[in-house]
């Protein structure tokens, strides 16, 4: 069997010495589509934040096609092949979508490779080609969305790391994310995300993890988590 | 941070605020200890600093509005004394609740406009009404113009709010205002005005959602501030025995109100006290020390501090003592498994 | 009853016409729904009935009385009080005393007011956050805040924006129950919701906002079927889902 891309080694990540997730252990294999879901605070943003090197771990250890990325600062793990897309969109406001496009691409020297990048993304992502010399903050909740990803793919990352991308977007919206997220992955990147709809996660992932007060509770394959009483009860209201 | 709930078991906050109980009670045992009228001197001076700052505290720290006008109050209230001693031969104490009142009512008229302005503005917007009040008190020859007033011998005693010999008058004097401002701002602290202030600091526009008048709070909170100023400059020109216009209404003595509290702690109670306690001896020491440099070297230390104050420790010296206090009491708290944050 | 009557209200900024001439009726004792994509003029209306803008159309009628253009702080102690879409705590204070200036505007008496903010706390989950900065909190913490802090003030018409965003579906179910109970308790309200699982089952109406203008009003069960609606707004997915959800779809 192959190794994974991806392997979190019983992580420890907290503030000020205080840990908030303990003991997380996932892989993520490549080409998958791994969902972590769970509830409000349960410790899923930290547990991406910790990966992406924004926040540095209290014990454990994170390992990226073998090396070891725990210490590493957070535009090393760029350089890697992370990319991490925040929740809350986080994107330049002020600038155009095509700026903010090319300082997705900011570790990246040539220019034409760049522009290269940026084409191929404004395919993927037509509605940004439409607007592509607007400035950002005149986007739609939705269209921001769409931009903070094409941004996270300017870097041709080998894992993207996707933080609740389905947060304020109206249901058509969610619809077209999801599948976007979807196509994305099939064309060969993959995606590691978390989410708080779990029903449209685990829809479209191969496999998932259920984080619960800072811990994994529950893992497996995306069928066997939605088919799981658990997790029906728990998180699908029902 | 002020957290309010009534809790049994015995805090660290109940802690701090026994420290704080015992050095008052302490206080008025200090003229037996020493007769000493230099340490008195500065005795009086940190009183009365910490007093001007925690005036200043009211609207600049609680309500959040940075006001650089407080020398106008300050100086409002030493001309009310003033003037009912020099201009008028009576006592001063008519002066001084006339001055309270004409403070207050100047601060709401000069404020009123002023609040309309957002906050940087709004401070710079004081700088302009001191250089007004300056000027004008210059050539104003009623209250005694550039001159100032010379206060004559009086008998001394509480009556004329005057000692000759010795300081310990002027000391219990000092006190008692101390306490009083001090006791107003405790008690504003855990009153609905209290937490309306706050909320007008934290998020004005908030705040209004939920009700509040911001203006009618800024403007109280203002007036209630600009008459404590007013009740520390009629101390000042009973104890100094003299005023004009360069010594009490001026940019130098505004900044005083902002830095001290700023130093020690804007909205905290115990921040004036802290700020007061520390720069005060420094001022007066290094003046007695090196008086020949023009007292320039205690300007020279205080700016440093600020910018030390700046970079590490904004919430001033009661943040430098949280932190001591949460790093002690950190370790007890991480044993018992407790998380302090909501995870995001 | 009519206790909210918005009347062509219209708002601009310039050229930008964020609502235009839009017009609905909130009856006492229910809860309106007001749906919309980003951007569609959904917080615009809020502002403007809350007195933060002053509409440069239109009349809006609180509880018999005109409001329009009041500032905001009479209209919230008229009854009208609404929670922020962009949260907004009262940072450096902490999360009970942020809740206690909201108690404060019925109850100037300390005792009272604890009472109320203790009980508006509790409702919303808050218990063990209460003495942390208000800053400190999560997002999801926060919005429960708006929440405590704007039912502190026992609004008789409570606005909320967005305050399920973030929610898995069974803290969702647990908020509708909260909002259940808050209807029973005799308060009227009104929801911008992108979360539908938030606002479907409970709301009498839904009012359809789309570019500044209302597309439609309706109530739920007719609402998912409107293609003007599914077209800017549900999705068809969302909308065969909640069909079969209710059973009258071809899956039901």
């Amino acid at each position: 069997m192959a190794d994974p891309i991806l392997k979190v080694n019983d992580l420890y990540t907290g503030y000020d010495g205080i840990p908030v997730i303990f003991g997380i252990s996932l892989e993520v294999m490549s080409g998958e589509l791994v969902a972590i879901v769970g509830a409000n605070g349960a410790g899923k943003t930290t547990t991406m934040r910790t990966i992406s090197g924004l926040n540095h771990p209290l014990k454990g250890n994170i390992l990226f096609e073998g090396i070891d990325i725990s210490r590493l600062a957070a535009h090393e793990i760029l350089k890697l092949g992370i990319s991490y897309v925040p929740e809350g969109r986080r994107i330049f406001s002020k600038l155009s979508v095509e700026k903010n496009l090319s300082l997705g691409a900011y570790t990246e020297r040539s220019k034409t490779e760049i522009r290269r990048r940026l084409e191929e993304l404004l395919d993927i992502f037509p509605v940004l080609r439409d607007r592509s010399k607007q400035t950002a903050e005149t986007l739609s909740g939705g269209e921001q969305q769409m931009l903070a990803i094409a941004r996270g793919l300017m870097s041709r990352p080998k894992l993207l790391m996707l933080d609740e991308m389905s947060l304020g977007l109206m249901p058509s919206m969610v619809e077209k994310m999801m599948d976007t997220i979807t196509t994305i992955n099939r064309a060969g990147t993959t995606v590691l995300l978390v989410e708080q709809m779990v029903q449209e996660a685990l829809e479209i992932a191969h496999r998932g993890y259920v984080i619960q007060n800072g811990k994994i509770v529950q893992a497996g394959t995306a069928r066997e988590l939605l088919d799981s009483e658990e997790v029906r009860k728990a998180y699908l209201g029902m | 941070m002020v957290n309010s709930l009534q809790r049994k078991a015995f805090t660290r906050k109940d802690a701090v605020w026994l420290v704080f109980l015992a050095i008052l009670a302490l206080l008025p045992l200090l003229p037996v200890v020493t007769a000493n009228s230099f340490r008195m001197h500065v005795m009086i001076l940190i009183l009365l600093f910490a007093s001007m700052a925690q005036a200043w505290n009211i609207i600049g720290g609680y309500c959040g509005q940075v006001s650089f006008g407080h020398s106008v109050f300050f100086g409002i209230g030493a001309y009310g004394a003033g003037m009912a001693v020099v201009t008028y031969g009576g006592l001063p104490w008519p002066g001084i609740l006339i001055g309270m009142i004409v403070a207050a009512i100047v601060a709401v008229i000069i404020s009123y406009p002023c609040f309309k302005l957002s906050g940087h503005y709004f401070a710079i917007a004081t700088f302009a009404i001191v250089e007004i009040f300056n000027r004008a008190f210059l050539v104003w020859d009623w209250i005694g113009g550039a001159l100032g007033l010379d206060y004559p011998l009086a008998d001394e005693g509480l009556k004329n709010l005057m000692w000759h010999n010795s300081k310990v008058g002027y000391y219990y004097c000092a006190l008692v205002i101390f306490v009083l401002i001090f006791g107003i701002v405790r008690w504003l602290e855990s009153n609905r005005f209290g937490y309306y202030m706050r909320a007008v600091r934290e998020g004005q526009e908030t705040a209004e959602s939920l009700g509040v008048n911001s203006t009618a709070v800024k403007l109280t909170a203002m007036a209630l501030s600009a008459a404590m100023a007013a009740i520390c400059g009629a101390f000042f020109v009973q104890y100094n025995l003299r005023v004009d216009p360069p010594m009490v209404m001026s940019l130098d003595m505004s900044m005083k109100f902002v830095l001290v509290t700023i130093l020690g702690g804007s909205g905290t109670l115990v921040g004036p006290l802290l700020g007061a306690a520390v720069l005060i001896p420094m001022q007066e020491y290094t003046r007695a020390l090196w008086g020949g440099l023009g007292g320039g070297v205690d300007l020279i230390v205080f700016g440093l501090l600020i910018i030390l104050m700046v970079i590490k420790q904004p919430a001033g010296m009661i943040g430098i003592v949280r932190d001591v206090r949460s790093w002690f009491f950190k370790k007890r708290d991480a044993a018992k498994g407790d998380v302090p944050y909501d995870t995001p | 009853m009519t206790l909210l009557d918005v009347q062509n209200v219209t708002m601009k900024f310039g050229e930008l016409v964020a609502n235009d001439r839009v017009s609905f009726t909130v009856e006492a004792g229910s809860i309106v729904g007001l749906i919309g994509p980003n951007g569609a003029g959904k917080t615009t209306l809020f502002n403007c009935i809350s007195g933060l803008y002053k509409p440069t159309g239109g009349r809006i009628v609180f509880d018999g009385e005109d409001i329009t253009g009041l500032k905001p702080y009479r209209i919230a102690r008229k009854g009208a009080v609404r929670t922020f879409q962009v949260v907004r705590p009262l940072k450096d204070m902490s999360v009970f005393d942020n809740v206690l200036v909201g108690a404060f505007l019925r109850s100037s008496e300390k005792r009272e007011a604890f009472d109320r903010a203790a009980e508006c706390i509790r409702l919303c989950s808050l218990e063990s956050l209460q003495e942390r900065p208000a800053g400190d909190l999560s997002i999801g913490g926060k919005k429960r805040l708006e929440m405590a802090r704007a039912l502190a003030t026992r609004p008789k018409l409570l606005m909320l924006d967005e305050v399920m965003a973030g929610l898995t579906s069974t803290e969702v179910k647990a908020s509708v129950e909260v909002i259940r109970r808050l209807r029973e308790s005799g308060i009227t309200m009104m929801i911008v919701e992108h979360v539908m699982e938030g606002i479907m089952p409970i709301a009498d109406k839904i009012v359809v906002l789309d570019g500044g203008v209302k597309i439609a009003e309706d109530a739920p069960k007719n609402i998912v079927h409107d293609p003007r609606v599914i077209e800017a707004y549900l999705g068809s997915k969302y909308s065969k889902r909640y069909r079969a959800l209710r059973g009258d779809g071809p899956l039901g």
